[in-house]
């Protein structure tokens, strides 16, 4: 049925042998040291015993295995082929659909996040790994905007959370600061630490600007560390205050009310977390609405052309610096608020919390989630931290299994678990203009 | 020199532009006369598409002037000016040799994104914008309103919602001239707008370029190799070889100007067609 064959498409029962014998000649010559061949102690001294019938096994295996993968993979490779064309096809109004799903998707996503506290009301690991994810959702979609949307890579996210989270350590330990207060003030400080490294560092592109942000997150980190009058060194800065509700602290005895005094509630720790989490829940979606709005006005298509084309951009008579300047500012900014979240939940923060494994992490969440994609930026955080909390079981594997499960995204999605694109606006339907 | 009296629109004067030691354009001077199509020509390496980055401020001439008198602004000089700036203050838009659009964008965006000074005014620093005001409402109805305009006269608005990168390259080439026209340039620069079209559709460009200049009084400062289209649209044809001006003229004059015969053709088969036994009045520089 397909128009095109190609000769790899349906490979002959010869070359499907032939393939696998290759696999196993491998398997042959690197199983007769690692297999065939044994030591034993026998009676004192090293004997060299050999396990043919073992490496047999081996080679059998490799052989029948190697058969199944490549008929898998053909498989796999001939449908999405079908899939292409048929994609092509169906053009525009395809995608048009697609956005719906996806749309639908994230209703959905709304609804269970919402839901999951009260589900999980007594059980605080659940809602405490699901504000983590949120942590991260906030820091992907921050960081969506400088990566996914205005296509500037940035290896140093991590030192504007800390910027944020220090912020507010520092404004509420030393001068008082409510966390309420705290937010949006540290959020801009964040802001104006992107723009000071933007402004002399974003004329570089790609790598270069990768490195310079990389550069900027260790110098963030190390003079935290080293600053010991300012940030409490390496300690640290601890007993940072809580966020109250409304002012209702959630302790469990006080003379002044208290959050469950107020409501006549009987105090149970759980409160806090469950707070916490629908506030990390509300900056998330306040976050996600900032941006999905932007994007569909002008200077969120200026971030996506920028993206797309820089010099193009100039040639139109767009000020590309100031395009870049304010996507940077502004993933500084939530980068910043998350910070502030994370320093309210934990209270105490420390320059270890934010090394670049933090950053690539993040940066990870956006990759695999699709560049640009704020769904796919969900999806990402929840599967990059659920993964290794689900793998605890397996003790020392569990980065390995991390390490695998990114790979395996990555083959099979190589534009990340969603690389739909949501055109900002259509000619065809009027509904094209709003949400 | 061209024979009208008018002012010229831009006028280029002593422009040279060296890299190292290579003098890539070399004491150019050109007069762009408005409402008009001038276009610049030459072989391959001589410095054309260096003369247009110099005009549109992405190189800085080593030496020269480049002014654009403005009917608004007066007389701009566009070798201060970044580039940004070139296209918005000065209105002088260009397009690229290498089609640049922005292939992940719909047809539509990719207008729109070329209005971003008008829009972004307009957002009033996003804030109009997020709120979703009349005002800016109106702003980026207005841009769709203008996009939608240049989309139908090129014949592309049923690709309004297509992404750019998927469609063919002569409806690219078209894409990039209407993009370019929602900046509402005073002075078009195309760089080789007929590369890669076939014969149809580099007709289709003639009729768009006269009609432009006709409908819109632009001047269009035209790079190209396609003869057909340089010969039958241009009123004016400079001629460019290793950086200099070697012959300027009606495209008529050049067809038979011995030097630009000799910079196409080389010397000694120039010679021949100039002065061998045939000795027609007829032969060009068509390839």
């Amino acid at each position: 049925m397909p128009p095109l064959v190609f000769a790899n498409d349906a490979p002959t029962a010869a070359e499907r042998l032939k393939d696998a014998s290759g696999v196993a000649l491998i398997a042959l010559l690197l199983g007769i040291p690692m297999i065939g061949l044994t030591t034993a102690d026998q009676g004192g001294s090293l004997q060299v015993l050999t396990r043919w019938p073992l490496l047999a096994a081996f080679i059998a295996a490799s052989f029948c295995g190697r058969l199944v993968v490549r008929y898998l993979l053909d498989a796999l490779k001939r449908r999405r082929q079908a899939q292409d064309r048929q994609a092509g096809a169906a053009g525009a109004k395809e995608t048009r659909r697609g956005g719906r799903m996806l749309e639908s998707i994230g209703w959905l996503a709304f609804g269970l996040a919402l839901v999951l506290p009260i589900v999980f009301s007594d059980n605080r690991y659940v809602v405490d790994t699901a504000t983590t994810v949120l942590i991260y959702v906030m820091l992907g979609w921050g960081l969506n905007v400088v990566v996914g949307l205005a296509g500037l890579l940035d290896l140093g996210h991590v030192a504007f959370y800390a910027v944020g989270a220090y912020a507010y350590a520092l404004l509420s330990t030393q001068f008082g600061w409510g966390f309420w207060a705290a937010l949006p003030v540290a959020g801009i400080i964040a802001g104006v630490f992107g723009l000071a490294l933007g402004w002399p560092s974003l004329r570089l592109r790609g790598d270069y600007l990768a490195i310079v942000t990389l550069g900027f997150g260790e110098i963030i980190r190390v003079v935290l560390i080293n600053w010991t009058d300012f940030s409490g060194g390496p300690n640290g800065i601890s007993s940072i205050p809580r966020p109250t509700f409304f002012g209702l602290p959630f302790v469990p005895s006080s003379d002044n009310p208290t959050f469950a005094t107020y409501f006549g509630l009987e105090f149970s720790p759980m409160h806090r977390i469950i707070f916490l989490y629908y506030v990390i829940l509300v900056l998330s979606l306040l976050t996600n609405v900032l941006v999905k709005r932007l994007r569909k006005l002008p200077i969120g298509r200026a971030w996506e052309a920028v993206r797309e084309d820089e010099i193009a951009c100039k040639a139109l008579g767009m000020n590309v610096t100031n395009a870049k300047l304010s996507a940077f500012a502004l993933g500084a900014m939530l980068g910043g608020v998350a910070g502030v979240f994370f320093a309210a939940r934990q209270g105490f923060i420390s320059p270890e919390s934010f090394t670049f494994n933090e950053s690539a992490i993040i940066l990870a969440i956006v990759v695999l989630g699709g560049m640009g994609s704020q769904l796919g930026v969900v999806l990402a955080s929840v599967v990059l931290v659920l993964l290794p909390e689900l793998g605890r079981d397996f003790a020392e594997y569990r980065m390995l299994l991390f390490g695998a499960a990114m790979i395996l995204i990555m083959v099979w999605r190589p534009g990340g678990i969603l690389s739909h694109r949501e055109p900002t606006l259509l000619l065809s339907s009027e509904g094209g203009r709003r949400e | 020199m061209s024979s009208d009296v008018a002012v010229p629109l831009l006028s280029v004067e002593r422009l040279t532009m060296r890299f190292g030691g290579l003098a890539a354009i070399d004491d150019l001077s050109l007069d762009v006369p408005p409402g008009k199509i001038t276009g610049v020509i030459g072989p391959n390496g001589a410095g054309k598409t260096t003369f247009f980055n110099c005009l549109t401020g992405f190189y800085k001439p080593t030496v020269g002037s480049v002014r654009l008198n403005h009917p608004e602004r007066g007389v701009l000089r566009l070798e201060d000016l970044p580039s940004h700036q070139v296209a918005h203050t000065a209105q002088v838009v260009r397009t690229f040799q290498n089609i640049r659009l922005f292939p992940k964008m719909t047809v539509l965006e990719n207008l729109i994104v070329a209005q971003h000074n008008v829009l972004q005014k307009a957002s009033q620093f996003s804030l109009a914008g997020i709120l979703g005001l009349p005002s800016y409402r109106r702003a980026e109805a207005q841009a769709v309103a203008k996009a939608v305009d240049w989309l139908t006269r090129l014949g592309l608005i049923d690709k309004a919602d297509t992404a750019a990168g998927d469609l063919p390259y002569g409806t690219q080439r078209r894409i990039e001239i209407a993009r370019a026209l929602c900046v509402d340039p005073l002075l078009l620069c195309l760089d080789e707008p007929a590369a890669g079209l076939n014969p149809r559709e580099s007709g289709e460009l003639n009729e768009l370029l006269l009609r432009l200049v006709a409908d819109e009084g632009l001047t269009i400062l035209l790079i190209e190799h396609d003869m057909s289209v340089v010969m039958n649209v241009s009123n004016h044809i400079c001629v460019l070889n290793y950086g200099r001006k070697i012959a300027e003229g009606t495209p008529k004059q050049m067809q038979n100007d011995p030097n630009v015969i000799k910079a196409y053709l080389g010397e000694e088969e120039a010679d021949e067609l100039l002065y061998g036994e045939k000795g027609g009045e007829s032969t060009g520089v068509t390839p």
